[in-house]
This record gives C-alpha cells, sequence and structure tokens, in this order.
C-alpha cells in the first residue's frame, strides 16, 4: 500500500508528465489559454489515462509479452514486437467508447469535455504513459495508480499554466516573444519549479 | 494549394513554417532527446524518415479511404512505420534507441506525421507529398540540432561526446552549466529560438490579445 502511494506521488509531482517528461506539449501550449477549458481537459486525460494504462497493461501482460500466449498453446511466441500499434489501437478504441458512453449517459460531461476528448487520441502523454508502464513493468495494480497519477499530475500542470497565462495576456511582452515564445518561457520556469520536488526520496 | 512547387514544399518548413515555432506541431518528443546531439540527431532522422514515407503511403491511398475512417487508417500506417524504424534501431543503433526509451514509440503520436498527413497528403499526389514530408522532417530536425548543440557544448563541453571545450573536472579551463542537461533548459532555448526567427521573419509575430492603453492623458487636458 505505502509503495502505491508513493509510486501515485511520484507520478504527480517528481515525474511529471508535463514539465518533465514533455508528453502532451502540443495540447498543454494550445489549449491553456483559459483555466475553464484547461480544467476540462485535464479532466478528460485523468479520465482516459485511468482506463487505457490498465488495459494497456492487460493486453501487454496477457497478449503481447514473450510467452504470455501460453494460455492459448503458443508458449514460445513473442509478439512484443506489436506493441505500439496494439497500444495506439487500444486508446484510440477507448477514447471512442468513452465518447459514445458518456453522449448516451452522461451528456453533462459529454458537453463539458467537447471537442477535447477525439484530441486525446493522440496526446502523447497518454502513449507515453503506456510505454513508461510497459518499460518499467508495472504490475496490474501498480498501473491503475501510475495511470490516475501520471493523469492528475498533467492536469495539475495544465491549470497552472492556464492560470498564468490569463494573468500574462495582460502584460507587454517584447513582440518576437509574443504568444508562443512567452509560453515557453513560462514552461520552463514552470518546469524549474518542479525540478525541486525531484529531491524528494520515496 | 493547386501549384506547390516542390521546392517551396521542400524548403519552406525549414524556417518560414517551422512545425515547431510555427504550427505547434510534434514538441512533445523534442525537448526530451536533446541533451546530446547524438540522440537529437538519430530523433531527426527517424521523425523524417517516419513523416516522409506516411504522407507517401497515406498520400497514395487517400481517394480510396472512407473519410470516417481515416484516422484510424493513417494511425495503422504511421504505427507500421515507428515499428520499423524501431525494430532497425534496435538492431544497428542499439545503444541510442536504449537511450531514446519511449520517444522512438512516441513518434506515433507526434503531431507533425498526423498533422502533414491530415493537412497535406491527403490533398496532393504521392510524390510531393514525400517532400513535403522530408521538407517538415526537416524543420523539426533543424530546432532539434540547435538544441542539441548549444545544451550538448555548454552542458558538458562537447559535441557528438567529442570533446571540445576540456572540462574543469578534467583540468580543463571549462565550468560545464548543469542546468543545461536538466529538462528546463530545453523550454528556454526553444524560447529563444522562437524569437530569433521572428525576428528575422516579422509576418510570423502574433497579434497581442490585449494592448496595454498609454499611461498618460494628455489629449484630453
Amino acid at each position: 500500500m505505502e509503495q502505491l502511494i508513493s509510486l501515485f506521488v511520484k507520478a504527480v509531482f517528481v515525474e511529471n508528465m508535463a514539465l518533465a517528461f514533455f508528453l502532451g506539449m502540443c495540447t498543454f501550449l494550445a489549449i491553456s489559454k483559459k483555466v475553464q477549458t484547461a480544467i476540462g481537459l485535464g479532466i478528460a486525460v485523468i479520465v482516459v489515462l485511468a482506463i487505457t494504462t490498465p488495459i494497456n497493461n492487460l493486453v501487454f501482460n496477457h497478449l503481447l509479452r514473450e510467452g504470455a500466449l501460453a494460455w492459448a498453446g503458443y508458449p514460445d511466441v513473442d509478439l512484443s514486437f506489436l506493441g505500439y500499434i496494439s497500444y495506439i489501437g487500444v486508446i484510440a478504441a477507448i477514447v471512442q467508447i468513452l465518447e459514445m458512453f458518456l453522449d448516451k449517459f452522461v451528456p453533462a460531461l459529454y458537453n463539458a469535455l467537447g471537442v477535447f476528448l477525439p484530441l486525446i487520441t493522440v496526446n502523447c502523454a497518454i502513449m507515453g504513459a503506456a510505454l513508461f508502464m510497459v518499460e518499467r513493468d508495472y504490475n496490474f495494480s501498480e498501473s491503475v495508480v501510475y495511470g490516475v497519477g501520471a493523469g492528475t499530475g498533467w492536469a495539475l500542470a495544465i491549470t497552472a499554466l492556464a492560470g498564468i497565462r490569463e494573468k500574462l495576456k495582460y502584460s507587454d511582452v517584447p513582440a518576437g516573444l509574443r504568444g508562443l515564445g512567452i509560453t515557453f518561457i513560462t514552461v520552463g520556469l514552470m518546469s524549474l519549479g518542479f525540478m525541486s520536488f525531484s529531491g524528494v526520496q520515496l | 494549394m493547386a501549384s506547390v512547387s516542390a521546392k517551396d514544399v521542400l524548403t519552406k518548413p525549414i524556417f518560414a513554417n517551422n512545425p515547431i515555432g510555427l504550427q505547434i506541431l510534434g514538441i512533445c518528443s523534442a525537448l526530451a532527446v536533446t541533451s546530446n546531439l547524438n540522440t537529437a540527431l538519430v530523433m531527426s532522422l527517424a521523425v523524417i524518415v517516419v513523416t516522409a514515407f506516411s504522407n507517401f503511403f497515406v498520400s497514395l491511398i487517400r481517394n480510396f479511404m472512407p473519410g470516417s475512417i481515416r484516422i484510424i487508417c493513417q494511425m495503422t500506417i504511421i504505427a507500421s512505420l515507428v515499428i520499423v524504424v524501431d525494430q532497425f534501431l534496435k538492431a544497428y543503433a542499439y545503444d541510442v534507441s536504449k537511450q531514446l526509451s519511449v520517444f522512438v514509440g512516441l513518434i506515433i503520436t507526434n503531431c507533425i506525421v498526423m498533422g502533414r498527413a491530415e493537412a497535406f497528403a491527403m490533398k496532393n499526389p504521392p510524390v510531393i507529398s514525400f517532400l513535403d514530408g522530408i521538407g517538415n522532417g526537416l524543420g523539426y530536425g533543424v530546432v532539434l540540432m540547435f538544441v542539441g548543440t548549444i545544451r550538448e557544448l555548454l552542458g558538458s563541453g562537447s559535441l557528438f561526446g567529442v570533446e571540445i571545450m576540456p572540462l574543469i573536472n578534467n583540468g580543463g579551463w571549462y565550468q560545464a552549466n548543469g542546468l543545461l542537461l536538466l529538462p528546463p533548459s530545453a523550454f528556454f532555448i526553444i524560447g529563444m529560438f522562437i524569437w530569433i526567427v521572428r525576428s528575422w521573419k516579422k509576418d510570423q509575430v502574433e497579434a497581442p490579445e490585449y494592448v496595454l492603453a498609454p499611461n498618460s492623458k494628455q489629449e484630453a487636458v
């Protein structure tokens, strides 16, 4: 249990998806102009990560890994080279299913998430979490915690950035740096702040 | 888009319409691999290859793809290409492939590849799409190499692992700047890169959302 809690804290702060690994940067920079939309997107990312990471974990452990197909009578088959295409397939399918499910049963949330849901398929943070999960060989419960933690960290970062950018638009930025340039520098400073967590030993 | 010349398609994305600087595409994997030039170079090559071929294949079958499932078709093409690149790297450049770790796989979700397939290859014939892919890959590569050069040179005093400025630790004169090896420095350097490019090409400057009113009210007096 303690180990899971420390994994969660690590995924949120120390190994923050956006600020330490630069994952999901495109959406991170493009959709952080307003706090309201940033929160919506953040929640969508948490939900999708919390579902896809464990499912990809199951896919990897029971279908792709070397010797994983022993239950089907093929103990020598190693399908791990099919990893990328399976993970992205799983992610795309889950996002699609989630979209239809929310549309039918939770329309309020569906409207709140709006266009962000389909966009999430190509968010590197989702794919990144799946690949990190495989590389670090997490078991099922660890992958659930890691998925939620990574999503929370990402949501935290994008909300904070949106807050800063809302204030920043009233400041007088040099012409060439306006927009994207100053955003990069802001993110750099935030990332520097998050670096201070890396000293935390868990 | 009717009359696109090969030269334009190939050279424009490098500075005039840089995928990272202007289109905000493909930043995700651009930053983490630039702390030394070796990985930056390999990553750029991988992206150039994947973008070029995915554009080529998507464009080849663009007339047979039903609109409603085109995204998943593109994804399949891209993912297959990335698997090829990944297996190739594992076979011939194992060390670099270990260093790049998950970032090779993340080329799949790299928005440049997807963005170009959707925006260009769906509307243009195969050969020109192939060139467009190379051009955009190069634009991405230029930024990567720029950031990689600064980070490796000032961060560890070397280029491609060859010592250029001898470090104090090894009896030289250069005090390495450790900050440049840490993730945040990549953001600052790209910010600066954008600043430089936009000071040179003024038309890329974004319009201010909110203009400050002048402080004085002399005219009213």
